[in-house]
C-alpha cells in the first residue's frame, strides 16, 4: 500500500494515461544517447574507478570495489597445502552452477570428460533464476541472425568482439532448441510458433519467455538434467585458488567447506569457470538484483592465475529496481513490464524517454529526471524513484494480460498490498549486471591453457552494455561451447607437477606495490550484511 | 530506517530478539547477527533457498513462506530449513514415455495421497499443489506443467507431507515431459536452425564483422524497428 501522498501523485499518473496512450516519444541518436550516457551513467564517475597496480590488466581502471579484490591478498598459505595429493581428481572441475555451469557440465560430460562441479551455495543458486524477461533468438520468420548481430552491437555501442557476438547469434536458436528438448516450457501459440515479445534495445520481437519465470524454468530443468546423469557436484564449497601446474597448465583448485571449513583439493585437467556476476560488491553503494553470492569471485581468481580481463569498467545497473517497499529496495522489476507496454512516467505524469531504449540509456535518463530535473518521487525512506505504470499494460493489450504475463510480479507486489494491475509501480536503477569479465574466444578458452570461461564471469559478447534477453542466451551458447571444449582440452593435455608457486610470486608482487598490507583477503565469497554494531566481540570457538 | 521504526520481539530458534518494524524475516536474522550460509539464495524470491517455518507464542499454528519475501510480525518464533532429504526420481527423458504410468513408476508413492491438502496450505507460492498431484496421478501431464508452474522448489511441500510424497519433483517431470514430448512443435524454430546450418546468414554476418564502426552505426540507425504492441498472438 502506497502513502497517501504518493496515493495522491498516482492520481495524476491516471488522468495522463489516455493522452500517453497516443503519444510517441521518439527513440534517441546516436549522439544524445552518447551525451546522456557522459551525463548521468554511474560508469562515467571518475571517482568511483581506480586503475590496477598489479596483475596483467595493470593500468585498467575498475570501480574501487573490485579493484580492491582483484588486488587482493591469498586466502591460503602455499606452504601448507600440498597440491599434489588431492581430494578429486577429475578431468573437467566446473566452478559455480547457474545455467553457464550446468550447460558446460552436461557438454563436458557427454563428449566423454569426468566432471566435478563445485559450487558455493547450492545448485542452481545463481543470478539465473531471477532472470525473468526472456532469451533472446532470431528465429521468426522476419527475423534473422544478422539483425540480432546488429541490435547487439547497437546495444554494446559497437565494442563488443565480433566473432563472440556471432556466435552467439547463429548458435542462439538451437539453444533454445537444446533447452526445450531438455524438457523448458516455452510460451507458445496453440500452434506451436513462439510467443515472443520485444525488449529495450531489439528492433524485432525476439525474447523467448516462460512467464515471467525464463530462468527459473530453465535452470531448474538444468538442474535436474545433471542430477538425473549423475554429474558429481559439492554444494557450499567455493573455490578459493587455482592449482597450476610448472608448465604454466591449470591442474586444479582449492575449496573451501564453507561448514566445516575444510579445504578441498581438487586435482584438474581442465577448469570451466562459470561463477557469475558482481552485484554483491555494491558498486558505488547501490542496491543490486543479483543473488547472495555474486561477489566476482571468478574474476578474482583468474586474474591471479593470469587470465586477462576486459571491459571492467563498465557494469549494468538495470533501470527498473524496486524502490517501494522498503523490503525488496533493489529487486528487480523484469524489463518484460516494459515490453508489454508499460511506461516511465514523472512527478508530473509524463514520459521522459522511450521507454525500450538500451538499459544504460533508460537508467541514465531516469538518473536525470530525479538528480538534474527534480521530477522523481521520494519515498519515505528517502529514496528517489519514478513511476513505471504497469496498468497501462492491460489498458493497451486487454485486461488479464499482466495477470498471465506477469505472475511473479503480481505476486511479489501483493504481499505488499500493491495491486500491479492497477497502481504504478515505483522504481530507480540498481546494480544488475557485470558486462565485461575474462575475455575468452568463441570456445571459451582464456589465455591461460586449460581455463575455460562462460557466463557473465566473461566479457567481449556485450560490449560496453547488455540488451536484454542476451545474458541468458549467453550462458547456453558459451556454456555448451566451453564444455565441449575443456572435455576435448583435457583428453588431450600433458600434465606437469602441480604447484602453487604462482600464490607465492602473486604475494611478492603485491608485496612490491606495496599493496600486500593495505587489501583484504580476496575472493570475498560472501557479503557480510551481519549486523555487529553492538559492540560484542566474536570469539572464534 | 533501522534507528526510527519501532523494535518488535521475534523468536529466533527460540531466541528473544529485538527487531525493527518492517523487515523480511532474513534482513531480521541479519539484523540480529547472523550472517547466512545456508538458507539464503536469490533474496528476490525465485530461487527457494530460504523456506520458514514460523508460528507465534501464543498461536502454535504452523505457517510458511519465503524468508526474503516474508515481513516479520511481533512475537514470530521461526526456524528456517536448511535443507529436506527429499527423494528425486532420476530417469532418462529422452527413454520416457509421457504419459500417467511412467510418472506412477517413477513415483509410486503418489497414489498415497489421501488429501489431506496440508501441501497446498503449505506453499509460499500459493500453488494449488494437491490439486496438481490430483492430475499427476490421472495422467493429465498438461494440467500439472499449468497448474505448478510458478514453483520456486523450495521443498516446503515435501517437508510437511505427511505421506512422504516430492510434490515438487513430480512436477518438475511432468513440466519437463510437457516441454519436451506434448507442447507444439514449433516448425519457424526447425526452419531458423536448418537455414543457419546450411549458411544462408554466413556472407550478411561476415559482412556486419567488417564493417567499420560509421558504417555499423549508420545500419544500426537506419535499421527497422517492428512495434512492440502489434501482437496478435493470443
Amino acid at each position: 500500500m502506497y502513502p497517501a501522498y504518493l496515493e495522491e501523485n498516482i492520481h495524476l499518473v491516471e488522468d495522463k494515461r489516455v493522452r500517453r496512450l497516443i503519444e510517441v516519444i521518439p527513440r534517441l541518436g546516436e549522439d544524445e544517447k552518447e551525451a546522456l550516457l557522459r551525463g548521468y551513467h554511474p560508469d562515467y564517475i571518475k571517482s568511483s574507478m581506480r586503475k590496477l597496480k598489479v596483475g596483467i590488466n595493470k593500468g585498467d581502471a575498475t570501480p574501487v570495489e573490485l579493484a580492491d579484490l582483484l588486488e587482493g591478498n591469498s586466502r591460503i598459505d602455499p606452504d601448507k597445502i600440498d597440491p599434489s595429493s588431492p581430494d578429486y581428481n577429475v578431468d573437467v572441475l566446473v566452478i559455480g552452477c547457474g545455467g553457464a555451469g550446468a550447460s558446460a557440465a552436461l557438454l563436458a560430460q557427454e563428449n566423454g570428460a569426468r566432471v566435478l562441479i563445485a559450487t558455493k551455495l547450492r545448485l542452481g543458486d545463481a543470478n539465473t533464476v531471477g532472470a525473468q524477461a526472456g532469451t533472446q533468438a532470431a528465429d521468426r520468420p522476419n527475423d534473422s541472425p544478422a539483425q540480432h548481430y546488429l541490435d547487439t552491437m547497437g546495444g554494446g555501442h559497437f565494442e563488443n568482439i565480433p566473432e563472440l557476438v556471432e556466435v552467439l547469434v547463429k548458435d542462439a536458436p538451437s539453444a533454445v532448441k537444446w533447452l526445450e528438448k531438455l524438457g523448458v516450457n516455452w510460451d507458445k501459440a496453440p500452434d506451436g510458433s513462439m510467443h515472443e515479445l520485444s525488449g529495450g534495445g531489439t528492433s524485432i520481437r525476439r525474447l523467448h519467455s516462460a512467464r515471467d519465470y525464463t530462468g527459473l524454468e530453465e535452470m531448474r530443468v538444468l538442474r535436474d538434467e545433471l542430477k538425473n546423469r549423475k554429474i558429481d557436484y559439492i554444494e557450499f564449497a567455493p573455490a578459493i585458488e587455482r592449482i597450476l601446474d610448472d608448465k604454466g597448465q591449470i591442474a586444479g583448485a582449492i575449496l573451501l567447506n564453507l561448514e566445516t571449513e575444510e579445504l578441498i583439493v581438487v586435482r584438474a585437467r581442465a577448469i570451466i569457470m562459470t561463477t557469475g556476476g558482481i552485484g554483491r560488491l555494491h558498486i558505488q553503494d547501490f542496491p543490486t538484483t543479483n543473488h547472495y553470492g555474486a561477489t566476482a569471485d571468478g574474476l578474482v581468481l583468474a586474474y591471479r592465475a593470469g587470465a586477462k580481463l576486459i571491459f571492467i569498467d563498465t557494469m549494468q545497473y538495470h533501470p527498473t529496481g524496486a524502490v517501494f517497499p522498503l523490503q525488496i529496495l533493489g529487486q528487480l522489476v523484469t524489463e518484460k513490464v516494459r515490453t508489454l507496454g508499460a511506461q516511465l512516467v514523472n512527478a508530473n505524469g509524463e514520459q521522459f524517454i522511450m521507454p525500450l531504449e538500451p538499459r544504460d540509456i533508460v537508467t541514465s535518463a531516469i538518473i536525470r529526471e530525479c538528480r538534474e530535473r527534480h521530477l522523481g518521487l521520494k519515498t519515505p525512506h528517502g529514496e528517489s524513484g519514478v513511476w513505471l505504470d504497469a496498468p497501462m499494460i492491460d489498458v493497451i493489450r486487454g485486461a488479464g494480460t499482466i495477470a498471465r504475463e506477469l505472475p511473479a510480479m503480481v505476486r511479489q507486489y501483493r504481499r505488499f498490498d500493491i495491486d500491479i494491475t492497477r497502481e504504478p509501480i515505483l522504481v530507480y536503477p540498481t546494480l544488475h549486471y557485470q558486462n565485461g569479465g575474462i575475455k575468452i574466444d568463441t570456445e571459451g578458452a582464456t589465455n591461460v591453457p586449460g581455463l575455460f570461461a562462460a557466463g557473465e564471469c566473461t566479457g567481449g559478447v556485450h560490449g560496453r552494455n547488455r540488451l536484454i534477453g542476451n545474458s541468458t542466451l549467453e550462458l547456453f551458447v558459451f556454456g555448451r561451447r566451453a564444455g565441449r571444449a575443456a572435455a576435448r582440452y583435457a583428453k588431450d593435455v600433458k600434465r606437469g607437477n602441480p604447484t602453487l608457486e604462482h600464490v607465492r610470486h602473486w604475494q611478492k608482487e603485491l608485496k612490491h606495490a606495496g599493496l600486500a598490507g593495505e587489501r583484504p583477503l580476496s575472493p570475498k565469497i560472501l557479503p557480510n550484511y551481519a549486523r555487529t554494531t553492538r559492540g560484542h566481540t566474536k570469539l572464534e570457538i | 530506517m533501522a534507528e526510527q521504526a519501532r523494535l518488535i520481539d521475534i523468536y529466533i530458534m527460540g531466541r528473544r530478539c529485538q527487531v525493527p518494524e518492517g523487515l523480511t524475516i532474513l534482513t531480521a536474522l541479519e539484523y540480529s547477527g547472523y550472517r547466512m550460509v545456508r538458507g539464503c539464495g536469490c533474496r528476490a524470491g525465485f530461487c527457494g533457498a530460504c523456506a520458514t517455518i514460523f508460528n507465534f507464542l501464543h498461536d502454535p499454528q504452523l505457517r510458511y513462506d519465503l524468508a526474503c519475501q516474508k515481513t516479520v510480525e511481533p512475537d514470530m518464533c521461526l526456524v528456517q530449513i536448511p535443507y529436506f532429504p527429499a527423494r528425486k526420481a532420476t530417469y532418462d527423458l529422452e527413454k520416457t514415455k509421457a504419459d500417467a504410468e511412467k510418472i506412477k513408476t517413477l513415483y509410486p508413492d503418489i497414489v498415497k495421497c489421501f488429501g489431506c491438502n496440508t501441501c497446498t496450505k503449505t506453499c509460499p507460492q500459493e500453488l494449488e499443489v494437491m490439486w496438481f498431484m490430483t492430475d499427476a496421478l490421472r495422467g493429465d501431464i498438461k494440467a500439472v506443467a499449468e497448474k505448478s508452474f510458478d514453483c520456486v522448489m523450495c521443498g516446503l511441500c515435501a517437508a510437511r507431507c505427511p505421506q512422504g510424497l516430492v510434490p515438487y519433483n513430480v512436477a518438475l517431470l511432468c513440466r519437463r515431459l510437457y516441454g519436451r514430448y506434448l507442447s507444439p512443435n514449433s516448425a519457424h524454430l526447425d526452419q531458423r536452425i536448418a537455414e543457419i546450418e546450411s549458411g544462408k546468414f554466413d556472407a550478411e554476418i561476415e559482412e556486419l564483422k567488417k564493417a567499420d564502426k560509421k558504417t555499423l552505426r549508420q545500419k544500426y540507425t537506419g535499421r527497422d524497428i517492428e512495434p512492440a504492441h502489434d501482437q496478435a498472438w493470443e
